[in-house]
């Protein structure tokens, strides 16, 4: 283990990335039922059941560092809006399909590079998290790219629309890769890399997709911030209204 | 006064009979998630790991493990998760593949495993699959993907050119 860890930036740090996962897996979830074939949502729901199944690790360890006697259940189900912190761009509403798919995509393509990079982490709870869900999120990936690229060069319709899911997806890229104290005290660990060192990566695989989707880069753009310090948009509240439901009205109900 | 503690061998041989849940023509240790068996004084320490990290099934096999064992009078034991390393589909054994195709599941192609490496194959990306998969009802190799996910994560959904049957394809991970 590397040197000395400030428990509560590790704390905050994995509520980071299990949040990420919580709430991408909340967002892909509503699709069940409503997507528009019926392999498509099959896909979708279990890929939402890959990232909450994260998830639960994610926060399990959180509790656990945390040390309070809290659960990766009570965390999800019993924190507020400004306790959650997650990058706005997982909580945006799925809007058609090609937002959803091109939200996936940006996500899958830093998802999958942050997880490579943390599985050599100093903290082999980590490590071991990150290796299995490496393993899910390479098909992520593999599917949302493939998809991006047969919408964005596609019909007219469907390529018009991924254009339109792309410019207004992008604005909320640029907070993954924004470095913060916590980010800094992780890396500092030797427990997670910066995020500001995944961009190159990131950059490499988006460039290459869109351009085979014929999609236009759009370049340098204004970034939305704050998700990760618990200042989200006011669509996380909604999601949380629906997600925490069942444990607000009935506290400690069990299956 | 204790019971003779059963013989590990045997523990495995009770194992290699409890069916997967949602795909019972195969036995857990079948599967390869059974990592570990251990006796720790009187207490039997059996060591699971999941095959995703959501799968549903996890909570029904850890009791149909506890209730088999119990059922063959296991008084102690403890289930432990272990994640490291990943559970990997390499590990279904060469008999389990076997079951697996004659109960209409295509096995996974080793190797072929989805590593996220999109950089220079992109333009092949596009529905299109490097991999060849014989159709479990006809063993035509003219089958194509439909899906990267199927009924259950473990699976993709994919369809037969010949025969025009779907069938489920366990994914190699
Ligand atoms: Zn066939």
């Amino acid at each position: 283990m590397a040197g000395a860890v400030d428990q509560a930036a590790f704390v905050e740090w994995l509520q980071r990335i299990g949040d990420n996962a919580l709430i991408l897996g909340h967002r892909v979830s509503e699709w069940c039922g409503h997507a528009p074939v019926l392999e498509e949502d099959i896909a979708l729901a279990n890929q939402a059941l890959d990232l909450i199944g994260q998830c639960q690790l994610w926060l399990g360890l959180a509790a656990e560092v945390e040390g309070r006697g809290r659960t990766a259940d009570q965390l999800a189900y019993l924190r507020d809006a400004v306790e959650f912190r997650n990058l706005l761009l997982v909580e945006r509403p799925n809007g058609d399909f090609g937002q959803t798919l091109m939200r996936q995509f940006l996500f899958d393509a830093f998802h999958i590079e942050l997880l490579r990079a943390l599985k050599s982490s100093a903290d082999p709870r980590v490590a071991e998290i990150a290796a299995k869900a490496e393993k899910e999120v390479a098909y992520h990936l593999e599917r949302s790219a493939d998809l991006v690229v047969r919408l964005g060069d596609g019909t007219a319709e469907s390529h018009a629309r991924m254009e339109k899911a792309l410019k207004s997806q992008w604005p909320y890229t640029g907070e993954m890769f924004l470095d913060d104290a916590v980010d800094a005290a992780m890396a500092q660990a030797g427990i997670a890399p910066l995020p500001s060192s995944l961009r190159p990566a990131w950059e490499r695989t988006v460039s290459e997709v869109l351009a085979e989707a014929t999609l236009a880069h759009p370049g340098e753009a204004f970034s939305h911030k704050g998700g990760k310090r618990g200042v989200h948009t006011e669509h996380l509240g909604f999601v949380l209204a629906e997600m925490q439901f069942l444990q607000r009205a009935y506290p400690g109900a069990v299956w | 006064m204790t019971a003779v503690q059963p013989d590990l061998s045997e523990v495995w041989h009770w194992l290699s009979q409890v069916p997967d849940p949602e795909i019972p023509v195969i036995s857990l240790t079948d599967l390869g998630i059974i990592r570990d068996l251990v006796w720790e004084g009187d207490t039997l320490v059996v060591t699971v790991t999941p095959t995703y990290s959501g799968c549903p099934a996890t909570s029904i096999i850890n009791l149909d493990i506890e209730t088999a064992l119990r059922g063959h009078g296991i008084g102690k034991l403890r289930l432990e998760r272990q994640l490291s390393p990943p559970w990997t589909s390499d590990w279904i054994t060469a008999a389990a593949r076997e079951k697996l195709r004659a109960y209409g599941i295509a096995p996974p192609v080793d190797g072929t495993a989805a590593d996220g490496r999109l950089a220079g194959r992109i333009s092949r990306l596009a529905g299109t699959s490097n991999l060849v998969i014989a159709c479990p009802r006809c063993g035509s190799t003219r089958t194509e993907k439909i899906s990267q996910f199927g009924s259950t994560p473990c699976k993709a959904s994919w369809r037969c050119t010949d025969c025009l049957e779907p069938f489920d394809y366990f994914k190699c991970i």
